[in-house]
C-alpha cells in the first residue's frame, strides 16, 4: 500500500470534527473531478454564447462567434481527461461505451460527450470554417496546406450553392446545439443532483444551477480570450462586442445568483435534517470558498463592477478595464463553486455527525500540478487551433470575392489570391 | 471341483464381468451425480438478510476483526466491511457517536470520572452499540448508478461488486447512504460486505455472525424456512436505517434508536 497515501489518510482522520462513518476518512472525488464540471461548464457556455450571434442574431457579438466555437473544441478536448485519469482503472473506462449500466447516470456520459463532440462541436466547425480552409489553402505551404486539406476532408467546392449550403447546416447545426450544450452541462448537474445519499447534492435545482453557472463561465472566459488574443495580435478592442458580452455576463450573473439564493432559502426554510450539519459546512469548511470567493468576490462584485461600467459614461478603456477585472473574478468564483459542489459534498459525513478534511496532494496522480496541467492544456491547445483556425474577422474570406478568386485561380492552384 | 463345470462355461461365465462392470461403472457415477446435483447450491431458492439486535451487543468487536480476516480486509482503520458504532446520549439531549478503528479493539469505557465528558458534569442518559455492515438493499442506489454494471444484486438477495469489472470511478461509494463502501487501495476496486457470499453458498454463516458472542447478529433467510432469523422477525419490533431513503435494506435491526443513522 503506498505509504503516502496512508500519511494522508491519517492526517485526515486527525482533522475529523464530530463522528463520521469509518469508511469516509478517504475523500474520494478530489480536485480532478473539481475540474471537470469547471471544464464542460465552459464547453457549453461558450457554445451557447456563439448559438447567440447564429440563431438570436446579436450581430454584436459577431467577432467572438468562431473564437467561442474553438474555445468550446479546446475545452471539449480535455474535459473527458480528469475523469480518466481519476479511475482506478484507466484501462476499463471503454467498459461504459460497450456495456452500459442504462440505469446509469454516469454510464451516459460516453453518449452524450460523444454526440456533443461529433455531431455538434466538430460539424458546426467544419461547416463554418470550410469554405475559408478551401481559400487558405491556395497560400498554405508544407505541413499547414495538409492539415488544412485533411481538416476540410478534400473539400474544394467554393461555389455561392455550396457557401449557401454551410451556412444552412450552420444554422441548422446550431438550433440542435443549443438543447445540446444544455444537456452536457445540465447533464454533469444531474449526475450530483441525483445523489439522494448527499443532502448537499441532492437538488431538482443542481441542473439548472450548473448550466447558468456555465453561461456565466463560458461567457466571461471568452470575454478574456478575446481580450488578450486581441491585444497580443495589437489590434483594435471591438468596444460594441465587449458591451454585448459584458450585457450577456451580467444577466447571467443575475439569474445565476438567483437560483443559489433560491437553493439556499428553500434549504433553510424546509430546514430538513441535514441543516444542521450543512450549517456548519457553510459557516466553517466553507466559509472562504463559498462566501467569500463564489459568492462576494466571484458573483456580486463582478455584478456590480459590470453594472457599473456597462451602463455609465465611463471611458472606454476604464470599461475596458473593468471587465476584464470582472471577468476573471468571474473564472475564480466558479471555479470555487465546482469545488463547494464537489469537495463540499463530501466534507460531511453521511451520518450528519461531524466533518472531514481534504487535503490536496503537491504530485501525485490527483495531485495540484497533474490539475494545473489539465487546466492549462486547453490553453495550448486552443492555441493550436488559433493557428490552424484562425477566427480573426481579417482572416475571413468573403464569398463573393472567394469565388470570383477560386475562378481566376483554376488555370494555376499556385497563383496568389490577395 | 465339479465334474459340470468346464473349461467352456468357466469362459462364458468370465465373459459376463466386463458388461457388468461396464454396468455398474455406469450407474454408480450418474446416481453420484444425480445426488450431487441436489447438493448443489441453487440461488433462486435462497434469500438472505440479517437481523441485529442492538439489546444483545456489547461493543466486544469480534465481529469487526473476524470480518477482516476471513475477508482481506485491510488492516489500516479506513477500510471496514463492518464496524461497530457506539451511542452515548446524555441527560442535556447531545448525542455522541464514536467507533475507535471501526470498534474492532472495543470502546474505552465511560463510566468511570477518566471519561471526559463524564469528568466535565455531563450525566449519561442511555448509550448502546449499533453494528452496521451493508444492507443489501432491496433498492440498491449503488447497483443504480454502477455505469457499468460491475456492482449488482444477486438472486440470493446479495449486492456484490465484480472485481475484475469495476472501473473504480467511486460512483458507488458517493451514492450509499451507510458509508458502507470502500475504494481498496490494493486492486483499486469498490470493496465492501457481501454477507460472507462464499461462506453462506456453503451453509455456513458469515464471519461476524459466527463470532458474536451475544447472538446479536442473526444471519438467515427471508421465507418460510424456520430459521433463527425468522423467528426473530416474527417476534420483534423490528427497524431499518435511514427508511426515507426508500433503499429497502435486508439488515433489520430490533431495539434501534431514533438517534442513529
Amino acid at each position: 500500500m503506498d505509504p503516502e497515501h496512508l500519511a494522508q489518510l491519517e492526517a485526515a482522520l486527525g482533522q475529523v470534527t464530530g463522528f463520521i462513518y469509518p469508511n469516509e476518512v478517504e475523500l474520494h472525488w478530489s480536485i480532478l473531478i473539481v475540474i471537470y464540471p469547471y471544464l464542460t461548464g465552459l464547453v457549453a457556455g461558450a457554445f451557447i454564447l456563439a448559438s447567440l450571434e447564429k440563431v438570436f442574431k446579436v450581430k454584436a457579438l459577431q467577432p467572438t462567434y468562431r473564437l467561442a466555437l474553438l474555445t468550446a473544441l479546446a475545452f471539449l478536448i480535455v474535459a473527458p481527461m480528469p475523469l480518466q485519469a481519476h479511475l482506478g482503472h484507466p484501462e476499463r473506462a471503454f467498459e461504459i461505451f460497450l456495456t452500459p449500466n442504462s440505469a446509469s447516470a454516469m454510464a451516459m456520459f460516453g453518449f452524450v460527450y460523444a454526440w456533443y463532440l461529433m455531431v455538434v462541436l466538430l460539424m458546426e466547425i467544419w461547416f463554418d470554417y470550410r469554405a475559408d480552409l478551401v481559400r487558405w489553402r491556395q497560400n498554405d505551404k508544407g505541413v499547414m496546406k495538409l492539415v488544412r486539406w485533411l481538416i476540410s476532408l478534400g473539400s474544394r467546392d467554393v461555389s455561392p450553392a455550396a457557401v449557401a449550403f454551410d451556412k444552412k447546416a450552420v444554422q441548422f447545426i446550431t438550433i440542435v446545439g443549443i438543447p445540446s450544450a444544455f444537456l452536457l452541462h445540465g447533464y454533469v448537474g444531474f449526475i450530483f443532483g441525483s445523489v439522494k445519499a448527499n443532502p448537499w447534492w441532492s437538488s431538482v435545482l443542481m441542473p439548472i444551477v450548473f448550466l447558468f453557472s456555465a453561461i456565466v463561465s463560458g461567457i466571461s472566459m471568452v470575454l478574456l480570450i478575446y481580450y488578450v488574443t486581441t491585444l497580443l495580435r495589437r489590434k483594435e478592442l471591438d468596444m460594441s462586442c465587449l458591451d454585448a458580452l459584458a450585457s450577456f455576463l451580467f444577466y447571467a450573473l443575475i439569474i445565476d445568483l438567483s437560483l443559489e439564493a433560491l437553493d439556499f432559502i428553500h434549504r433553510l426554510y424546509e430546514s430538513e435534517e441535514s441543516i444542521e450539519i450543512l450549517e456548519q459546512l457553510i459557516f466553517g469548511k466553507l466559509f472562504l470558498s463559498l462566501t467569500i470567493v463564489q459568492i462576494l468576490l466571484g458573483t456580486i462584485v463582478p455584478i456590480v463592477f459590470l453594472a457599473a461600467a456597462r451602463f455609465s459614461e465611463l471611458p472606454n478603456e476604464m470599461k475596458r478595464m473593468i471587465y476584464f477585472v470582472a471577468a476573471v473574478l468571474v473564472q475564480v468564483g466558479i471555479f470555487s463553486t465546482r469545488w463547494n459542489v464537489v469537495i463540499g459534498g463530501q466534507l460531511f459525513s453521511k451520518s450528519l455527525r461531524g466533518l472531514t478534511a481534504y487535503k490536496l496532494e503537491f504530485g501525485g496522480q490527483e495531485g495540484l500540478l497533474v490539475a494545473i496541467g489539465l487546466l492549462i492544456l486547453p490553453f495550448l491547445i486552443l492555441a493550436l487551433l488559433l493557428k490552424i483556425l484562425p477566427p480573426w474577422e481579417d482572416a475571413k474570406t468573403d464569398s463573393s470575392e472567394l469565388s470570383e478568386a477560386m475562378t481566376e485561380a483554376e488555370p494555376s492552384e499556385a497563383s496568389s489570391l490577395s | 471341483m465339479s465334474q459340470n463345470y468346464d473349461r467352456r462355461k468357466f469362459l462364458a461365465e468370465l465373459l459376463k464381468f466386463p458388461p457388468a462392470t461396464i454396468v455398474l461403472g455406469v450407474i454408480g457415477p450418474v446416481r453420484l451425480l444425480a445426488a450431487a446435483g441436489t447438493d448443489e447450491y441453487e440461488p433462486t431458492e435462497h434469500y438472505y438478510a440479517m437481523g441485529i439486535r442492538v439489546e444483545e451487543c456489547i461493543g466486544c468487536g469480534k465481529c469487526v476483526k473476524a470480518c477482516k480476516l476471513e475477508n482481506d480486509v485491510p488492516d489500516e482503520p479506513y477500510y471496514f466491511r463492518t464496524w461497530v458504532e457506539r451511542y452515548i446520549v446524555y441527560t442535556d439531549g447531545e448525542v455522541q457517536v464514536d467507533s475507535p478503528e471501526g470498534g474492532i479493539h472495543g470502546f474505552p469505557p465511560v463510566a468511570d470520572e477518566s471519561f471526559p465528558p463524564v469528568a466535565a458534569g455531563k450525566e449519561i442518559l442511555r448509550t448502546f452499540f449499533v453494528p452496521k455492515l451493508c444492507n443489501h438493499c432491496d433498492n440498491p442506489p449503488c447497483v443504480q448508478v454502477c455505469p457499468v454494471g460491475a456492482t449488482f444484486k444477486s438472486q440470493d438477495g446479495v449486492v456484490l461488486v465484480d472485481e475484475d469489472y469495476c472501473i473504480g470511478c467511486r460512483y458507488c461509494i458517493q451514492a450509499c447512504p451507510y458509508g458502507a463502501r470502500f475504494l481498496d487501495p490494493r486492486t483499486k476496486t469498490a470493496n465492501k460486505c457481501t454477507f460472507c457470499y462464499h461462506r453462506i453458498t456453503k451453509g455456513l454463516l458469515p464471519a461476524c455472525v459466527e463470532v458474536c458472542p451475544t447472538q446479536a447478529r442473526v444471519f438467515g433467510e427471508i421465507g418460510d424456512r424456520s430459521t433463527p432469523l425468522n423467528r426473530m422477525m416474527r417476534m420483534s419490533h423490528l427497524e431499518v436505517l435511514k427508511p426515507h431513503m426508500n433503499t429497502e435494506p435486508k439488515v433489520y435491526y430490533t431495539a434501534l434508536d431514533g438517534e442513529v443513522r
